[in-house]
This record gives C-alpha cells, structure tokens and sequence, in this order.
C-alpha cells in the first residue's frame, strides 16, 4: 500500500504541475494536431487512399508527439535537484519509475483523446471504435514504459532533443508496427480475433519492457 | 544482522559510520577511504576546499550515491541493504532545494510529507514554516520566492519528518545573514529530541561555532578532526591552511 500510495503522490505532483503551467499537453497537443492537418493536406481525402495509410499517419502522429512530451517528462526533476530530493525520500526507485510512467501515461492519453476525434473528422474514418481505442491505450502504455526510462538516461545529456528518439524509437518499433497492423485491421472492419495476435505482441511488448524497465531505472537515476 | 537490518557490529550510540568509503567517478576517485563516526545527537563540521570531497560525502550518506566500496551504517542500518529505512532518519539540505517551483509551498511540503508518511501532515507543515518564518508565504509559487526564502523552506522540507540525522552540504547559499540565526535555532529545536547534525562548509567561523568536533576533508580523505573544545579558531584557521589551502591543489589526482 504504501509503495502504490507514493507512486501517486509522485504522478499528483507532475499532474498539478501540469494543470499549472499546461507545458506539455497543450504544446504536444498543438504538434499533434498540425501534423494531422499537414497529412490531410498533402493525402487528401480519397477514402482508399486514406483507408490505407491512415494507421501509418495515426501512428507516425502519436509517436513523434510522444517522444515531444517524454523529453519534457524529467525536466522539472533537474530544477533544482529535485531529482536528487526524491532519491533522498524513503521510496524505491522503482516507485519513483512507475509514478513518473503514469505522469507520462496520463498526458499521452489526454493528447490521445482530443487527437483522435480531430483525426476521425479530417480523415473520415471510425477511428473512435473500441477497437482502435483499446490499440491506443495498449500501444501508449509500452511506449511510455520505454520512453520513461530513455527519458531518464537522456535528461542528463546536453543534446537530449536528439538523443531521446535516437535511443528511444528503434527499442518501440516493434510495438509501433503492432499498432500499425492491428489499426489497419481495424479500420478496415475486421473481428477482435483477427486483432489478438497483434494485441498479444504488443501486450507481452508492455509486460516484458515494463519489467525490464523498472528493474533498470535505479541504475539510470543513481549513475 | 538483526531482522530489522541493524548490524550486529554498529553501535547503538553512533548516528552515522563509514568505514574505508570509496567513491569514485570513473578513474578519478571523489573519496578515498573515509571513515567518520558521529554519535547520535553530535554536530560535525566538515571544511574543505573545493573538488575536496564535501558534496559527494553527503551524496552517499543521503543515499543518493552509492559507495564504491566500503561501509555505511545510518542509524545502524546497512545503507546496502535497508537504504530505504534508513532514509527516514535522515533529512537533507544542500545548496538545491529539492523544490517544485510550479507549485506552492504547501503543496511541496504536502508532497514530501506524503512521500514520509508523517502523521497530522497538514499540522506539522505549519509547523515548520512557522519555524522557518515562512507563513505569510505559504500559499505562494516557489518559483516566486526569492533564493533566501526558497533555502528556508527547503529547511522546513528537510524537518518534516523530523530527522534523527541532518545533513547540510552549504545550506546557507541564498540566506540573508539575519535569517540564518533563525534557521539554525530551527534546526538544533527540532522535534524535541537532539537530532545528530553533519554540516558541511567553506565558512570557518560560522563551522566553528556551530560545531561540537571539526574535520578537514582533503583529496577526499579526512586528514584532520579535533574536538571543538581542544582547538581555538586561529588554530583551526591553520590547521585549514596546512592540511587543505596549502600547496598545489589537484582535485583529479587518481588514488
């Protein structure tokens, strides 16, 4: 209980200093949507041509908004030594991994929420489907795991913009193409039982980064 | 070892030990073999000069870093197996205040509380700031503080939990010289029961009066510590020339 009691104590913090300054989700939000007007731009809108890539512009768009919004995930614990104060409190580092996941996680979804009905209304597409949405929130929850961890180690370099993709996406390509096939299935009206091997993919992905992520995260932070 | 983590060896008087601490960051070595004792309700100063060793010591103390090699016992706990225990005897100040600065004071001190688990929290942080003389302020940003008041309050954070150990690595960066009097009757007040103090600094005069024994960290070794009642200022002003300001500094030598 008490391990999960500061792990929301940690995500309450970054949540609130969110609500105040609205640096992450509402910048994210703005890139998210201009890129999913740039592609309605330069696709069109011919419904076969869409209906084909749109799971590739979906996935492209949450991506590279991801990896905008995890850079700005450790950068508040730099001010300050704020980092170091958590260090310091009676908690493991793994619950300081996990608060800071769901941090992230929250923002991701928030982005994620407001993104897809914009993207459904350009492209003319279900994208709002129970499908799609149970793919977004499975998808984003390993990109995060992942992601928090990079975030962590690239905070400390000085080029950390470049270094947290350059690290970052190559580890999450294999979930990214699940979210990308099992998309496609989606949109293109097929049963949960086409999806689930893709779904299990990226499932087992999470389940295994995750793991691997919390075990690591205390090297990153104390070195 | 007992079941509770305390070692079998470490004495039930001594707030901290180290024994043959090794720090190093890659081939250069921070600490080279520090062994400190502080008995419980004791205040230590620690002066040295810059690359000497100050920080990175109160680093592995706080938990923050992890020796090299060697031994730490807080409050007879091994800090390699019951790190986290430990660190709810410990508080610490240094010249970061540990602190938000999007968020208001109340909330930062509520967010640490939480993070202790101190009991009647929202009692106790009016508390501290009281003790800080920070009230008034509360319900501000921090990031609206100017750096003296942001120190104070990264006081009060550190006495939330009231610690048996505090450990101060420059805490006076940012203090108005009428404020500091105030921090330190804070500090010695604290929760009733003494808690041992390890205060590390470049200020002579002020070590020397706050302090019960005085050390010189050099080359990340002790090379020097005396109690303060065999010692008068001038000669610790000497013995500080000698041991630490004197020759050819090399804050990278390899051990």
């Amino acid at each position: 209980m008490g391990f999960w009691r500061k792990v929301l104590a940690i995500t309450w913090k970054d949540a609130l200093s969110e609500v105040r300054t609205r640096e992450v989700v509402s910048s994210v939000l703005v890139f998210a949507l201009l890129v999913i007007v740039v592609f309605n731009f330069a696709f069109g809108t011919r419904q076969e041509v869409v209906t084909a890539i749109a799971p590739g512009l979906l996935w492209v768009t949450f991506a590279f908004a991801g990896v905008l919004s995890l850079n700005r995930a450790f950068i508040p614990e730099k001010e300050q030594g704020c980092l170091e104060g958590l260090m310091v409190c009676p908690v493991s580092r793994g619950a300081i991994y996990v608060g800071k996941m769901l941090a992230s996680l929250l923002f991701m979804l928030v982005i994620e929420a407001v993104a897809l009905p914009i993207f459904a209304f350009l492209f003319n597409l279900p994208v709002l489907s129970l499908q799609i949405i149970v793919i977004t929130i499975l998808t984003t929850v390993g990109f995060v795991a992942v992601g928090t961890l990079f975030s962590a180690l690239a905070v400390n370099t000085r080029a950390r913009e470049m270094v947290l993709p350059i690290l970052f996406l190559p580890i999450v390509v294999p979930i990214i193409i699940g979210a990308v096939e099992s998309s496609g299935l989606a949109l293109s009206g097929k049963a949960w039982a086409d999806l689930s091997s893709w779904l299990q993919i990226i499932a087992a992905f999470n389940v295994i980064f995750l793991a691997v992520s919390f075990l690591v995260f205390p090297f990153v932070i104390e070195e | 070892m007992t079941d509770n983590g305390e070692s079998s060896h470490a004495s039930p008087g001594w707030a901290i030990q180290t024994q043959g601490l090794i720090r190093s960051f890659g081939d250069h070595f921070a600490l080279r073999g520090v062994d400190l004792e502080v008995r419980r309700g004791e205040r230590v100063v620690i002066f040295g000069p810059n690359g000497a060793g100050k920080t990175t010591l109160i680093k592995v103390l706080s938990t923050i870093l992890n020796p090299s090699s060697g031994r730490v016992m807080i409050g007879g706990l091994d800090l390699k197996s019951h790190a986290e225990e430990a660190r709810y005897r410990i508080g610490v100040v240094t010249h970061h205040t540990y602190l938000y600065g999007n968020l208001t004071a109340y909330e930062n001190l509520q967010f640490y509380s939480r993070m202790y688990d101190v009991p009647k929290a929202r009692e106790r942080i009016h508390d501290v700031v009281a003790m800080v003389g920070m009230t008034s302020r509360l319900h501000d940003r921090v990031g609206t503080l100017s750096r003296g008041m942001q120190q104070r309050l990264s006081i009060a954070r550190c006495l939330l939990h009231k610690p048996a150990i505090i450990l101060l690595d420059e805490p006076e960066t940012g203090l108005d010289p009428q404020a500091v009097p105030m921090v330190w009757r804070a500090l010695e007040a604290e929760g009733g029961t003494e808690p041992s103090i390890v205060l590390t600094t470049h200020n002579l005069e002020r070590g020397f009066e706050l302090g019960e024994r005085l050390l010189i960290l050099a080359k990340g070794q002790i090379v020097y510590q005396k109690a303060k009642q065999a010692l008068s200022l001038a000669e610790l002003k000497q013995a500080y020339q000698d041991y630490a300001a004197g020759g050819e500094w090399d804050s990278g030598a390899k051990f």
